[in-house]
């Protein structure tokens, strides 16, 4: 591991993880409403549903920055891990809700007199907790398996990824499934015992979804440095190569791809107790590409920068959709846009872009300009692969 | 029979929309030959290695390795038999680091577990990169990523994988496409090097270079072999003089 991390990083990492995981839950916690110190619980589960979403970002971006994959579907298995966890919270609402019965009430209603079996096992708090990554990865085995072997490559994996999550959608809005419709499953009550609205649930959430955040980064650290990361990559760069390379690219793909699904799932799950509410809308296919914006705005293969715009494409969002409520998804796409033209390092890739023009700026202003080459700028795609089918 | 040549294929037949780019191919090798194969642009050489290497299929004829039919198998299943290939444009990883480069095509076990929990190279394996560094040139260059690299560098560099990787057969697509004379000249001098301890087929326009490495010749054309023999011997026969250098006697 010690070759992974620099000294500087883990620093840093030491840094961020003692203001997002003690700090900001100490302030709330701790500190009178009225105190300038004093964060909101509004706030911190703000910030829990924005680390979900940094945790799901992180997962497109194993896929895309890193494995060249351009998967449209990573919020079916975001959702997935949502049912799975939010199952368990619908079962632990017990005779609290609108009927007063054992049964959720949307079986009540649909007139269910006893539980479907494949609810039993979701009782269980480890069963759910672990149904909501392992349950999200079958699903991306069985996909990726058939995809990856049939040779599903560039954007034909983007458009089957993003029938999947429409298929996924389209099933889990049929009340037949017995997943609770179009309504999907909400009301929650209670999380390991604990009342889900009272303020140090919440901040418990926000912790672990924190916790969560800075374990899924340090695992994909790891794994995009060790040579498994390089076969990655170059899988991403000329995958051709890496067949004639002796690597089994499909199987490399195949693991990111289950992987990637699995932290989704988690996050997944850590989102729905935060929000309240999991419902078929999450697996809608715009929803996976906010979350492809939020990568290309935050920097893609950086890991960093997913979080990055995973945070600042949600403040805005949140901003936006009260100032111009109508105007949001042209704000989006527009940003999106701008990103892909003068920004293809994202927002992490900014100091150095910023500072290779100002090196320019100054070169020609200290030498009278050249004629020829050196005149023209470098072009910034050369660092970067903008094409990753090549 | 066939046991007895490294590779050997039979009958092999391959059209794309009705085109024979290969067309009723028989072709052998023996162990620890070098073989050059040249033709006309659209005679089929590169296919020819692409049917090898598992990249295309044949419609028709069978190849075998050692004995062992592979033209069922994948790309990486015909590697790990010990097959490698040198494009005809320079196929390095461009992100990547020159070293990494090396790495990637070092020997050594390649499934998805292995690299993730054993990854970690070896002193041996250090010594081995670098090498093979100083063998292509590139050891003052390994640090720096290899799509900053000019172009017949890159050829080395991708010579260099596969010099990582000992195959038996080594399959060599143009090597001097793009090179200077001067590196033309190292790059035939590094192949004939590694003749006897591996087989190899070259394919190569540059005729110079062919005198060069002075072996067998397979001339193709029109997807099956014309003629074969010594370099004089080819260039003396009156259908390849026809087909393959025109009215021109002179090269």
């Amino acid at each position: 591991m010690s070759a992974t991390f620099r000294k500087t990083e883990i620093i840093l990492l030491g840094i961020l993880a003692f203001i997002a995981l003690v700090l900001l839950p100490a302030l709330n916690a701790w500190t009178p409403p009225e105190s300038f110190f004093h964060i909101s619980n509004f706030t911190i589960n703000l910030y829990g549903k924005y680390l979900s979403y940094a945790v799901l970002a992180i997962s497109v971006d194993l896929l895309w920055g890193f494995t060249g994959l351009l998967s449209l579907g990573q919020c079916l298995f975001f959702s997935l891990g949502g049912y799975a966890f939010g199952m368990y919270l619908a079962l632990k609402v017990g005779k609290l809700g609108q009927y007063k019965q054992d049964l959720p009430d949307f079986m009540v209603f649909l007139g269910y007199k006893e539980l479907p079996a494949h609810w039993e096992p979701f009782r269980h708090f480890w069963f759910a907790a672990s149904a909501s990554a392992l349950v999200p990865a079958l699903v991306a085995l069985a996909f990726g398996y058939l995809a990856f072997r049939a040779k599903i490559r560039g954007v034909y994996f983007s458009i089957l990824t993003q029938a999947l999550t429409y298929a996924g959608c389209l099933m889990f809005f049929q009340n037949s499934f017995m997943f609770g419709g179009n309504n999907g499953l909400t009301d929650f009550k209670f999380v390991l015992g604990h009342d889900i609205r009272n303020a140090a649930t919440q901040r418990g959430l926000y912790i672990a979804t924190g916790a969560l955040l800075f374990l899924t980064y340090i695992f994909c650290r790891w794994l995009t440095q060790s040579k498994f990361g390089k076969i990655q990559r170059a899988v991403r760069d000329s995958e051709n190569r890496v067949l004639f390379s002796g690597y089994a690219a499909p199987n490399y793909k195949l693991f990111v791809f289950v992987i990637a699904a699995a932290i989704a799932g988690l996050a997944g799950a850590l989102y729905v107790p935060q929000v309240g509410i999991i419902n078929p809308s999450e697996m809608a296919t715009d929803k996976s590409l906010e979350a492809i914006v939020w990568v290309a705005v935050g920097g893609r293969g950086t890991l960093v920068g997913p979080v990055v715009g995973a945070f600042a494409v949600n403040a805005l969002k949140s901003w936006a959709t009260r100032a111009f409520p109508d105007l949001w998804l042209i704000i989006l796409g527009g940003m999106f846009t701008l990103v892909v033209l003068f920004m293809p390092k994202g927002l992490v890739g900014l100091p150095g872009q910023l500072y290779s023009l100002w090196q320019k700026i100054s070169r020609r202003r200290t030498n009278a300009p050249p004629d020829g080459d050196t005149s023209f700028p470098e072009a910034p795609s050369d660092h970067q692969n903008p094409n990753p089918e090549s | 029979m066939p046991k007895d040549f490294i590779l050997s294929a039979e009958g092999v037949t391959k059209s794309f929309d009705g085109f024979k780019a290969i067309d009723d191919l028989s072709f052998y090798l023996d162990e620890g030959e070098l073989r050059t194969i040249i033709g006309p642009n659209g005679a089929g050489k590169s296919t020819f290695l692409d049917l090898i290497t598992g990249k295309t299929r044949p419609d028709i004829g069978k190849i075998e390795f050692k004995g062992t039919p592979i033209t069922k198998r994948s790309e990486y299943q015909i590697y790990r038999m010990g097959i490698g290939r040198k494009f005809q444009t320079p196929s390095v990883f461009a992100n990547h680091t020159v070293y990494d480069n090396i790495l990637l095509g070092l020997e050594g076990r390649r499934g998805v577990w292995s690299t993730l929990l054993f990854g970690r190279t070896s002193t041996e394996q250090r010594d081995r990169i670098y090498d093979i560094l100083k063998t292509i040139n590139l050891a003052h260059k390994a640090n720096e990523q290899a799509g900053t690299l000019a172009y017949g560098q890159k050829q080395w560099l991708e010579i260099g994988m596969l010099l990582a990787q000992n195959p038996q057969l080594l399959l060599i697509d143009e090597p001097a496409a793009g090179m200077t004379d001067e590196e033309t000249v190292k790059t035939g001098e590094l192949i004939l090097s590694l003749a006897g301890k591996h087989t190899i087929i070259v394919i190569e326009h540059d005729m110079v270079f062919v005198r060069q490495l002075n072996s067998k010749v397979t001339v193709l054309h029109q997807g099956h072999v014309l003629r074969e023999g010594t370099l004089d011997e080819v260039r003396n026969d009156e259908r390849v003089i026809e087909v393959y250098l025109g009215r021109k006697k002179n090269v």
